[in-house]
């Protein structure tokens, strides 16, 4: 109390310490992020300088470069599959974050807003179950994906759909709380009251629900789009043509033997796949902080 | 909607009528009968909503979860994957000796499907012209295939000629391979472009159940206990079957000293591992939380939100990659910076630092996020009120935003450390595990329950799918037992119950 007074006391008084003021008022704030923005900065600034090396040698490079071209770059894209790599992972995680928060919207709706019998088992089944490390179901998995690579090729191994099939078993999950805690602070005179003039159920989740939920839905959204293009080791058991890959799978061979001499490439690779998750980031983030805590804070 | 189950069930039906599977049709049938029922009937409306996403979750998650808890209780290992006949079969053909009269083959070594890293398959042209194709489990005709007059087989459907470097690469897999042509006879490689039929020195008996090894005349007994055959010197074939073994795979934690020690090192340093990271990226995002949470103008806030959030926007698998790249001891940026000479990964504690720090690095962003987005849900009278009062300002803090603060977040924290005690990535990227004990090279410094696991299954010295799989259903028991402890602590599954 003593304290903030006597930081107050000067600027009523406008007498002038203007820089020890500021300094306390803001300054120090500007001093703690200052020391967070280095440690957040840092390694990625060593990304962009690797990635613009000329030499694309892991002990060539440094923090800051000394020479810059665009060689990782070009050879990246003319000299191995990469293209199709970025594609197979755009395609794969805009259909899987779609796909999920359709999947998950239907279901936390229900979750919401009915009361019926194994409600209960089934919000706690869903927290449980994806407390199993999925990945060590992969022999499963993997069996039961050979078998369907027999019968139906389409959607086998080293397909782009087979993959999101086995992406969408994980659509209901802990997202599926975080849906249904925002759905909950939405009054349900809302969706009542259209159903009491008419509207059948579907339209009053189509209509009046999705437009009022929207900051969860775009959460989720991007927590999907960025966990999927992050997935490594089920990618790596389904992916095995050089054409069918996605990046993290491609960037991961690049480097896993021959670290070194790739390293520029897989720099550039790095910033290259950064920039979709960036923009899908810079476009929601305004939803972000909403989306994430609201459903939580009421409980 | 119902007219586009209907076209993916006749589409997904169509093969499996073609190749006679009937449970696969009438599985098929089944689920498009009851999409039919809950989508035509006028009651049983959540089912509507949670139809879709459930048969995913069933498929995809449930299933597979059921079949490694019943994998658990058998000995599913190298050596003892299929039945009794195929070892059987294995057994005979591998002991296959060449004599004067064998049938010889020219081999071409092929892989399965259109990766040169398939199951491995013996392409083989018999003196008469016709073309089989050959492995574990028998041989088969060949259609289609390109022969060449010298008897190779340059290209045929369904498979994937090797190129000498990949054989050369698998040049073990494919002397070990040995083909079942009938009883007691198998074909082998005799280099990579010849094969011979020969007659096996290892034959089975029905009438005692044993193998006889008509060299050594020594008998091998079946144990269908433990899925081999076994000498009466206690001596086994190297192939078996798979049998249920009960509880002996859960049993291991505790029985076997060498396990039991490893795997409470192990234990241990998963929760800190998990708990240091939580605490940790909650300390760092509340801290740079607090210092941008002010009413006052604050010039570059927007600029500071975003610089700090872009290590979570980083794809993080590169990142962890890229980090172990930067703790590289003989050309890595730190060693470099720093002009430290320290070999980060290869000392244990060092190794568990650079794995946290990394960890850290890429988790306080997100926690950040949660945290500011927490705080400015706190109505800030609250705070104020507390002030008047006479709270300082920590003192208002500690009291009031931190308890409120904790209602919100706690879903957040429980979640947060129920990925990292499973953070696969965080240290198979980094570190795979290591650094290894000389006497010990399964178990490694910075492993987590889930990479240990996975060098069980997966990993170069074998695999041991049903050890492997009672170690994931022991992980799954100890997380899901935290998570809900710490959650109905926390009170925020109340709505659960309204």
């Amino acid at each position: 109390m003593a304290r903030s007074a006597a930081a107050k006391a000067p600027a009523r008084h406008g007498r002038a310490h203007p820089l020890s003021l500021w300094a306390r008022r803001t300054g120090w704030r500007h001093l703690v992020m200052l020391v967070f923005l280095v440690f957040a900065l840092f390694p990625i600034l060593f990304v962009v300088s690797a990635a613009l090396n000329p030499l694309g040698t892991l002990s060539s490079s440094t923090l800051v470069p000394r020479s810059a071209g665009l060689q990782n770059f070009l050879q990246l894209l003319g000299g191995t599959h990469f293209g199709r790599w970025y594609a197979n992972s755009l395609l794969i995680a805009m259909a899987n974050a779609a796909a999920t928060v359709f999947l998950s919207a239907l279901a936390a709706y229900v979750f919401s807003r009915f009361r019926f019998a194994g409600r209960r088992l089934g919000l706690y089944g869903l927290l449980v179950i994806q407390m199993f490390p999925q990945f060590l179901a992969i022999v499963a998995i993997y069996l039961m994906f050979s078998t369907v690579s027999d019968y139906w090729p389409a959607v086998g191994f080293n397909t782009p759909w087979g993959l999101m099939l086995v992406y969408l078993g994980g659509a209901l999950s802990i997202n599926t709380w975080l849906m249904k805690g925002f759905f909950d602070t939405i009054p349900a005179a809302l969706d009542e009251s259209a159903q009491v003039d008419g509207a059948t159920h579907a339209q009053a989740f189509f209509r009046i629900m999705l437009p009022l939920v929207t900051p969860v839905l775009a959460v989720v959204g991007l927590l999907v789009f960025i966990a999927t293009v992050n997935e490594f080791l089920i990618a790596s058991v389904f992916l095995r043509d050089p054409e069918a890959k996605t990046v993290a799978v491609g960037l991961y061979g690049m480097v896993a033997d021959q670290r070194d001499a790739n390293f520029g490439m897989f720099s550039a690779g790095t910033l290259l796949l950064a920039v979709p998750v960036l923009s899908v980031f810079w476009f929601l983030q305004r939803y972000i902080a909403e989306g994430l805590t609201s459903g939580a804070v009421k409980g | 909607m119902l007219g586009l189950a209907a076209a993916v069930a006749l589409w997904a039906v169509f093969p499996l009528y073609s190749a006679g599977n009937w449970a696969g049709v009438g599985a098929v049938v089944a689920v498009t009968g009851l999409i039919f029922y809950v989508y035509l009937s006028k009651r049983a409306v959540p089912a509507k909503y949670l139809v879709p996403g459930t048969l995913f979750l069933v498929a995809f998650q449930i299933i597979p979860v059921l079949y490694t808890l019943s994998t658990s209780v058998t000995n599913y290992s190298d050596g003892h994957r299929g039945t009794k006949e195929e070892a059987v079969e294995q057994i005979e053909a591998s002991s296959v000796q060449r004599s004067p009269d064998s049938t010889s083959y020219t081999l071409t070594v092929a892989a399965r499907g259109s990766a040169p890293g398939g199951e491995l398959v013996f392409l083989l042209t018999a003196p008469d012209g016709s073309a089989y194709a050959g492995d574990a489990q028998g041989l088969q005709p060949l259609p289609g295939a390109t022969v060449t007059p010298s008897g190779k087989i340059t290209a045929a459907p369904g498979y994937t000629v090797l190129p000498p470097s990949q054989a050369n690469a698998r040049s073990e897999e494919i002397t070990g391979l040995a083909v079942p042509s009938g009883s007691g006879t198998g074909i082998r490689s005799s280099g990579f472009s010849t094969a011979y039929e020969g007659r096996s020195t290892l034959t089975y008996d029905a009438g005692c159940d044993c193998i006889t090894d008509a060299e050594t005349g020594r008998v091998y007994t079946a144990d269908d206990e433990r899925g081999a055959f076994v000498a009466d010197n206690g001596d086994r074939l190297p192939q078996g079957w798979r049998v249920g073994v009960g509880m002996a795979n859960f049993a291991r934690f505790l029985t076997d000293p060498d396990i039991r020690s490893s795997f409470l090192g192990i234990l241990t340093w998963n929760i800190a591992f998990a708990a240091g990271t939580t605490a940790m990226v909650f300390a760092l995002g509340l801290c740079v939380a607090l210092t941008l949470h002010t009413r006052e103008h604050f010039t570059g806030r927007t600029a500071y939100r975003l610089l700090v959030v872009l290590p979570y926007a980083m794809p993080s698998f590169a990142m962890f990659l890229l980090w172990r790249s930067m703790f590289n001891s003989d050309f890595g940026l730190l060693n470099r910076m720093l002009g430290l000479d320290t070999d980060w990964f290869g000392e244990p504690w060092t190794a568990r630092a650079a794995v946290l720090i990394v960890n850290i690095w890429l988790g306080f962003p997100y926690m950040f996020l949660v945290a500011t987005g927490a705080l400015q849900s706190i109505p800030r009278e609250l705070v104020q009120a507390a002030r008047i009062d006479g709270a300082g300002a920590w003192q208002a803090f500690r009291q009031v935003t931190l308890p409120l603060l904790m209602v919100a977040m706690a879903p957040i924290l429980v979640a947060t450390f129920a990925f990292n005690f499973n953070n696969f990535n965080a240290v198979w990227l980094t570190t795979e595990g290591g650094p290894f004990p000389t006497d010990n090279p399964m178990a490694g410094a910075t492993d987590l329950l889930i990479t240990y696991t996975y060098r069980l299954a997966f990993g170069a010295s074998g695999a041991q799918y049903g050890y492997a799989a009672a170690l994931s259903v022991f992980i799954f028991l100890i997380v899901t037992v935290m998570s809900v402890v710490s959650l109905r602590r926390s009170a925020s599954l109340e709505e659960v119950h309204r």
